[in-house]
């Protein structure tokens, strides 16, 4: 029907080389028996075996990936609810501060939310260690999820609501039934920018951590001190082939689930 | 009944909201009006007047203007035609992916790939340009901004792209309407609140910036945010670290309200 | 909505899952509860071999962590929250701490191997008598260089780095009292100057070496300094020491209008749980042949003579690492000058930061 350009695809071509290229620059020099990032001596997996041995990496890594998969499935629910309660706000004003209230979060500077959290925690009482940090990658995730969903629900039609009101759908049978399908893209994009954030954030870590509990950011920052080590290249690249094993098994089987589902109209 | 429901959402939103935005907000502010000596005073903030603030909060303006441009430039077409591929999920992940590697370790990459002797360089000599120092410079700055807000622009639009009924695109192609007609009067009106959405997620965080103005850009830039961060954890002057902080919160305000979306009001 | 709650519920399982192996992993490594001490120092300043050897002799498990400057450090300890049991900061930062009440005095009956520290660095004016810390390690401020990039000139004084021909070839370590320093020492001023009609004259003077500058950073320095990306860098002793054993086309220099000499104690914070184990922990590293596989590791000069004696003559006979006394006589160790000082510094540094070429 349409003409197939060529343009679209090397663009976009173009683009993902820029995004991976400083990855592959990574993973390329995780094999260097040189030891350094600039001249590539010889080919060797010692990096990856020295990696293997080290324990106390190993659980700085699953304590980074709890963290974020903590953080990023609470922040999602309460980030849903919180876009399902501005969207039912009356109140202009009070929607508009609510809105401004929960995007100052994502603008403040790293630091200034690191800094005021640590007094938060003081005074509460809280030790700083695991609690703190889910604490503090949940409080800022959540404004990035309510942002994600907000416009999925605003589009989302109100005759669509109204009509399955009137057909005698309860309020939760429209939750589920209705509204929560609909915005369930926005509630996926949702949940992978808050495993972004997460998994991302050093800043704010690194103020609330403390009694030896480190993820990878704030370990690696210290590390750097000595110009890096290519075990961490190692490690990176491990972890990005492990996420884009994820991505692909989580491609395939959403793409399943979904002709499936497409079969079976709308069961669900 | 309806109503309970609804104010059972509230309930942990707002809790959140009360401790982890007001409790902060209030605790700068309080800090933002005492000097170094635990005095109240009002001189942090007529300190953000003086020449050398002004000129770092125009100078934060003009980069934190053109990252956002720049992302907007790359993440909208990207967006576009990851919408009209078949893999748009997949192709969608694979712009978000990256992201999930440390930031600090991508900027390690950077200063690599953009040093004198890096590959950026080496390409430079092959083509027949020659070395040039790219490291430490305004573009290598804006370049690894750009490469860092990439998903944040990209992701909203997409959302608002992916939604756009494609028998409005036809249709008006149909009534004679050129590409490029069709998108100023078509695709980009329809897609406003994604590009907004977007530009709030890259503009203000792009204001605040650090780490990568020491790593990319050799302290040659100067942000509010490596301001804030010396501040806070070098002088320990809270109190104008906050000040500078209560700026950037007005600030944020004030987008907000100018990107804002006016027309629910209608309804 | 059955597949969001499916997606959910996999995904708190696995976090679980992981929860439940790091479990199994912390017991496996003997971390439960009880005899830890967590140890809070600089990142890569220590030989961690040496970590394992002192849990194995003590049966201690150590919980070590990391901080990158003594303000990012003090702010952890002054806020409570956390209970750090050894923390190695510097002199102007043990005397903030003292001042403030957050340190607990060292026994010295418990440490008996502090009869192998030089005299030299004990009962310094940070903290008389040592009362509350134990010296670590010392250094200076210099200029490493890259002979093959000089052609053979040399460099002697801080006057000699603004050279027209040193165009954007120098690297500035970030930090606002060693390069203020740097500008109040080529002026021949005191580095803990506070006139603030000579703070200004040395940020104007700073200000002339903009052109010069390539970029001011952090602890990469080490790298770009390694990878020849510029050819002079202003770093501190440790940096210089390391880099030269790798590439021998550097060399180091203490300036001779004077520079900075500093100091990192171990002291133990107020907010220790396990006071005995700091001892022990400080006794193990001044033991002589600890104290040496350390020097070894880091770089930096060690304050332990007897380490000395196990170590190579080359390197404790180097002048640009081990100035006698009479070298350190125009070194200046930094006072702690106050908060509003320590803001005008920083304010003038801030200033020069973004002077611009």
């Amino acid at each position: 029907m349409k003409k197939k350009s060529l343009w679209p695809k090397v663009y976009l071509a173009f683009v993902f080389i820029v995004l991976y290229a400083p990855i592959f620059y990574l993973t390329f020099y995780s094999f260097n028996s040189g030891g350094t990032m600039n001249d590539f001596e010889g080919f060797t997996l010692d990096w990856y075996k020295e990696l293997f041995q080290d324990t106390r990496l190993l659980i700085i890594v699953l304590n980074t990936i709890i963290i974020a998969l903590l953080s990023a499935a609470i922040s999602t629910i309460i980030g849903v609810l919180g876009a399902l309660a501005i969207v039912y706000m009356k109140k202009r004003a009070a929607k508009n501060a609510l809105l401004s209230l929960n995007n100052v979060l994502i603008v403040s500077p790293d630091v200034i939310i690191g800094a005021s959290f640590l007094i938060l925690f003081t005074i509460i009482g809280i030790k700083l260690g695991f609690t703190s940090v889910l604490l503090s990658h949940v409080a800022f995730s959540i404004p990035i999820v309510v942002i994600m969903v907000l416009p999925k629900l605003q589009e989302m039609s109100l005759s669509l609501i109204d009509a399955a009101r009137d057909l005698g759908a309860s309020h939760w049978d429209v939750l589920s039934k209705v509204i929560l399908p609909y915005i369930s893209p926005g509630i996926f994009a949702g949940f992978f920018l808050a495993l972004t954030y997460s998994l991302d954030d050093f800043a704010v870590t690194f103020f609330v951590t403390g009694n030896g509990f480190t993820t990878l950011s704030v370990e690696i920052y210290s590390l750097a001190r000595r110009g890096i080590s290519l075990n961490i290249n190692a490690l990176s690249t491990l972890l990005f082939l492990f996420t884009i094993l994820l991505v692909i098994g989580y491609y395939f089987i959403t793409k399943r689930n979904g002709r499936t589902a497409g079969a079976g109209g709308g069961n669900e | 009944m309806e109503n309970r429901a609804r104010k059972l959402y509230l309930i942990p939103y707002v809790l959140w909201i009360g401790l982890f935005v007001v409790t902060p907000i209030l605790l700068v502010v309080y800090y933002s009006f005492f000097d170094l000596n635990g005095n109240f005073t009002v001189a942090n903030y007529e300190k953000l007047f003086t020449p050398v603030y002004i000129k770092m909060i125009l100078s934060s303006f003009w980069y934190a203007f053109l990252i956002t441009a720049f992302c907007l430039l790359i993440a909208y077409p990207a967006a576009y035609f990851i919408t009209k591929s078949k893999y748009k999920q997949l192709l969608l992940l694979l712009i978000i992916l990256p992201s999930w590697i440390n930031l600090l370790l991508k900027a390690y990459a950077f200063l690599g790939i953009f040093s004198t002797y890096g590959a950026a360089n080496s390409f430079l000599e092959a083509v027949g340009i020659g070395t040039r120092q790219i490291l430490f410079t305004d573009f290598s700055f804006v370049f690894v901004a750009v490469y860092i807000f990439i998903p944040f622009m990209l992701l909203p639009i997409f959302n608002a792209l992916d939604k756009l009924n494609p028998t409005l695109i036809d249709a008006s192609r149909d009534l004679g309407a050129s590409a490029w007609i069709t998108f100023q009067k078509v695709v980009f009106p329809l897609t406003i609140d994604g590009v907004k959405s977007g530009v709030q997620a890259v503009f203000i965080p792009a204001l605040s910036l650090f780490m990568i103005t020491r790593l990319i850009a050799g302290n040659r830039v100067i942000t509010l945010g490596t301001a804030i961060e010396q501040h806070f954890l070098i002088t320990q002057d809270w109190g104008m670290g906050s000040a500078i902080a209560v700026f950037l919160i007005i600030t944020m305000v004030v987008i907000m309200v100018v990107t804002g979306t006016r027309k629910r009001g209608v309804q | 909505m059955n597949k969001l709650i499916r997606a959910f519920v996999a995904v708190f399982a696995v976090a679980f899952l992981l929860m439940y192996t790091v479990s199994k992993l912390n017991e496996s490594e003997g971390k439960t509860a009880g005899n830890t001490l967590t140890v809070f120092n600089w990142g890569d300043y220590i030989d961690a071999e040496l970590i394992d050897q002192f849990e194995k002799e003590t049966g201690i498990k150590v919980i070590y962590e990391t901080f990158d400057s003594n303000e990012a450090m003090m702010t952890k300890i002054e806020q409570g929250g956390t209970a750090y049991d050894v923390a190695v900061p510097s002199e102007y930062a043990i005397d903030k701490m003292k001042k403030a009440n957050q340190l607990l005095p060292v026994d010295h009956s418990k440490i008996p191997n502090l009869k192998f520290i030089d005299e030299r660095f004990m009962n310094l004016a940070f903290d008389p008598g040592n009362k509350y810390s134990i010296p670590y390690f010392w250094g200076t401020v210099g200029i490493l260089y890259n002979k093959d990039l000089m052609k053979g000139k040399e460099i002697t004084a801080w006057n000699d780095l603004w050279g027209p021909e040193l165009r954007n070839e120098i690297l500035l370590v970030d930090g606002a009292r060693e390069v203020m320093g740097m500008g109040l020492n080529s002026l021949h001023y005191s580095l803990n100057d506070t006139n603030k009609q000579h703070l200004i004259e040395a940020k104007e003077k700073l200000d002339t070496l903009t052109p010069n500058i390539k970029a001011i950073v952090g602890d990469e320095i080490r790298m770009l300094m390694e990878n020849d990306e510029a050819t002079i860098g202003v770093v501190w002793s440790g940096t210089a020491s390391e880099l030269m054993w790798k590439k021998e086309n550097l060399e180091y220099v203490v300036p001779e209008e004077g520079s900075n000499l500093w100091f990192d104690n171990m002291v133990i914070p107020k907010t220790a749980k396990n006071v005995e184990a700091a001892h022990k922990f400080i006794n193990f590293m001044l033991d002589p042949k600890i104290a040496t596989q350390n020097t070894e590791y880091v770089g930096y000069s060690t304050p332990n003579k007897k380490a000395l004696e196990y170590m190579p003559k080359e390197i404790v006979s180097d002048e640009r690492f081990y100035p006698d006394p009479e070298q350190t006589e125009r070194l200046e160790v930094y006072e702690n000058l106050g908060p509003n000082m320590l803001a005008y510094y920083n304010e003038l540094f801030l200033e020069f930061k973004m002077h611009k070429k």
